[in-house]
C-alpha cells in the first residue's frame, strides 16, 4: 500500500534543544494512526513540520508522495490539519470562513454544494450563517475540524481534536472521525487522552524526547507490554512494606486496591502466598488487561511505583 | 492539482476576504479617516485660506486636497495590510493561510491589492466630500492614478513588512507613530517645500512622501515642487524595492514560519 505520510531522519532544533531528534516513521494510505507522548515530546512539532509551519533542520518529509517544502503546494493539497488551539477569524461567519478556506485550495463555486455537505455532517447547519466570534467552543472545534475538509484531502491530521470537549460531543467527534475513515481518508491523531487512541487507531507512535520509543499495531503494542495485571483489594492493618515481602514484582496502589504486574502466571501463587504468610486478608480479587495508559507511562520514563 | 486556474482562485479568494474584512469594519476602516481628513481641511483652509498662496491662482484650500488625499491614501494602505496581518498572528488565525497552497507571490499580491483599493477608496470618499466645497477638476488624471496606485501599493508593501515583523499591536502602533505621522506630517502635505530653509528643503527631498504627494499634486493643478516624473522614477523605484524585498521575506518564512 502507498504510503500517505513519510518522515525520513527528521530532525528540529531549536538552539541546543532537539525537539525531533531523527525521526523515521511511515503511515499507510488508510491507516488511523496515533502519535502519542508527553508535553514536549515533539508531536506538534512533528505535525507543524508536515503542515509546512515549521521547517525541518534536515531529513526530509511527504505527503501522499510530494515533498512538503519542495513541493509544498501539492502536499498541502494532499494536507487537512485540525490545529490543536481554538482559533477563528472574527470577521467572518461559520459559511464564509469554510468557503474562503476552500477558495484557497483553488476550489471555486462548484464546492459550495460539499462545503455545505460538510457544515451538515458536523451538525453545524443552524449556525452556518453566526458570525465565528458567537459559536461556543465545542462548536468551533467542530467548525476546524469542517476547514480541514473542505477540499476534500486524503490524509486528515487532528492535533488534539477532543482537547477540552465534553464526553458527549467527544462520542460524536470519535464517530465521524472514525467514519472519515472508513470512506478512505488516511487518519493521523495526536492525542493525550489514550483511551482515543486505544479505541480509534489501528497503529500507534509513542514518542518521547523528540524520539519514537515505540511503533506498532495497538493490539501488538498492548501484547507486547502486557502481560495481565492482578487487582487485589487488601487489608492492611498495619502499614506492612509490600515490597520487602512480594520482591521482584511491580505493583501500583489506588486506595485499598494493589495492582500487580505479572510476568507470568506463577506469579499470582507467589503474591497469594506471600500474603498469607503476613496474614494480608484479600477483600477481592480480579486480573485485569494491561491497557495503553500503562505502557506509554513505562516507555516514556514516567511510571509511578509505590513501595 | 495546482494549475493556473486554481492559483487564480486562490489569490482572487484571499483579495475578496481582505477587502471585506475592511468593508465589514468600514465605519473604522473608511469612514473614520474620512472625517479626520475633512477636519483638517475645514481648520486649515479656515485659518490660512486667503493668508497664504503656495502655487499662483491656486486657493489654499485647493493645495490642501490633493495632499490630505494622499496622506489618507498612503496612511489606509499601510494600514490594511499590516493591521489584517498583526490580527492574524495574535489571534493565531494566520495558521489557516500558512496551512494552504498560496504561494507567498499570491499573498503578496493579494494583500497589496487590497490595501491599494482600501488607500484608493478613502482618498476618492475625501476628494468627493471636498467638492462639495470647492471646485477642484484633475489636470491629469493618469498622473493621479499613477501615483494613487504606486504610492498605495510602496505603503500596502511596507505595511506587510511591519505586519510581519510585528508580533504585538504595541509594536505595530510603534511604525504608525514613529515612521508613517511623522514622514507623511513632513511630506509638504500643508506647505510647499520651497517655503522651508535650504537644509530642511534637502532633508524633505530624503522623505519618500514628499514625491508621492508632490506627484500627486501635480496631478490636479500642472504644478509641483520638484518634476512630476522625477518623483514618479523615485516613487516606482521605491515601491520596486520594497517588494522585491517584501517577497523575499514571505518566501523565507520570516516570523511567520518556525
Amino acid at each position: 500500500m502507498k504510503k500517505a505520510i513519510a518522515f525520513k531522519s527528521v530532525k528540529k532544533n531549536y538552539g541546543k534543544l532537539k525537539a525531533v531528534n531523527g525521526i523515521t516513521l511511515s503511515i499507510k494510505e488508510g491507516e488511523f494512526f496515533g502519535l502519542l507522548g508527553p508535553n514536549g515530546a515533539g508531536k506538534s512539532t512533528l505535525i507543524n513540520m508536515l503542515a509546512g509551519l515549521v521547517r525541518p533542520t534536515s531529513g526530509s518529509i511527504s505527503a501522499m508522495g510530494f515533498d512538503v517544502v519542495k513541493d509544498y503546494q501539492n502536499a498541502r493539497h494532499s494536507l487537512g490539519i485540525v490545529p490543536q488551539e481554538l482559533v477563528f477569524d472574527p470577521f467572518f461567519n461559520l459559511r464564509e470562513m469554510l468557503r474562503f478556506q476552500a477558495g484557497y485550495f483553488g476550489k471555486g463555486k462548484s464546492n459550495d454544494a460539499w462545503v455545505d455537505e460538510v457544515i451538515e455532517r458536523l451538525d453545524l447547519k443552524a449556525k452556518a450563517s453566526t458570525n465565528m466570534r458567537m459559536l461556543s467552543g465545542g462548536m468551533k472545534r467542530r467548525a476546524l475540524i469542517a476547514q480541514a475538509l473542505v477540499h476534500r484531502p486524503p490524509v486528515i491530521v487532528l492535533d488534539e481534536p477532543t482537547a477540552g470537549v465534553d464526553v458527549e460531543l467527544r462520542q460524536k467527534l470519535w464517530t465521524f472521525i472514525k467514519e472519515l475513515n472508513t470512506e478512505g481518508h488516511t487518519i493521523v491523531l495526536t492525542t493525550h487522552y489514550l483511551e482515543e487512541a486505544e479505541a480509534l487507531c489501528n497503529r500507534v507512535a509513542m514518542l518521547r524526547a523528540g524520539k519514537v520509543v515505540a511503533l506498532d499495531t495497538t493490539t501488538n503494542l498492548l501484547k507486547k507490554f502486557a502481560a495481565k495485571n492482578l487487582k487485589l483489594r487488601l487489608s492492611l492493618k498495619n502499614k506492612f512494606k509490600l515490597s520487602s515481602i512480594i520482591k521482584g514484582i511491580n505493583f501500583s496502589v489506588d486506595g485499598d486496591f494493589y495492582t500487580f504486574e505479572l510476568k507470568k502466571i506463577d506469579d499470582i501463587g507467589r503474591i497469594i502466598s506471600a500474603l498469607n504468610k503476613v496474614s494480608i486478608e484479600i477483600l477481592d480479587m480480579e486480573t485485569v488487561d494491561q491497557d495503553l495508559e500503562n505502557i506509554f507511562l513505562k516507555l516514556t520514563g514516567n511510571e509511578i511505583k509505590y513501595e | 492539482m495546482n494549475n493556473i486556474r486554481n492559483q487564480l482562485i486562490g489569490t482572487w479568494t484571499l483579495l475578496k476576504k481582505e477587502l471585506l474584512r475592511f468593508w465589514r469594519v468600514a465605519f473604522q476602516t473608511v469612514a473614520a479617516p474620512v472625517i479626520t481628513g475633512i477636519l483638517y481641511l475645514l481648520i486649515f483652509s479656515h485659518v490660512l485660506d486667503g493668508r497664504l498662496e503656495v502655487y499662483e491662482g491656486v486657493p489654499y484650500m485647493a493645495f490642501l486636497i490633493p495632499g490630505l488625499i494622499m496622506m489618507s491614501l498612503l496612511q489606509n494602505s499601510f494600514s490594511n495590510s499590516s493591521s489584517s496581518l498583526i490580527q492574524a498572528k495574535v489571534m493565531g488565525n494566520i495558521v489557516f493561510l500558512l496551512l494552504t497552497p498560496l504561494s507567498y507571490i499570491q499573498l503578496f499580491f493579494s494583500f497589496l491589492i487590497a490595501s491599494i483599493a482600501r488607500g484608493i477608496f478613502v482618498g476618492f470618499c475625501i476628494y468627493l466630500i471636498a467638492t462639495l466645497y470647492i471646485d477642484l477638476p484633475i489636470k491629469h488624471p493618469l498622473i493621479v492614478f499613477l501615483f494613487a496606485f504606486f504610492g498605495g501599493g510602496l505603503m500596502g508593501a511596507f505595511g506587510i513588512v511591519a505586519g510581519v515583523w510585528s508580533q504585538r499591536f504595541d509594536q505595530m502602533a510603534a511604525f504608525g507613530n514613529f515612521v508613517i505621522m511623522p514622514l507623511s506630517m513632513l511630506s509638504g502635505v500643508f506647505y510647499s517645500i520651497h517655503s522651508l530653509p535650504v537644509s530642511w528643503q534637502k532633508v524633505s527631498q530624503l522623505n519618500p512622501f514628499f514625491y508621492m504627494i508632490d506627484g500627486f499634486r501635480y496631478g490636479f493643478f500642472g504644478q509641483s515642487d520638484v518634476s512630476p516624473y522625477f518623483s514618479l522614477i523615485i516613487v516606482i523605484l521605491f515601491f520596486i524595492v520594497l517588494s522585491y524585498g517584501t517577497i523575499r521575506m514571505l518566501k523565507s518564512g520570516y516570523k511567520l514560519r518556525g
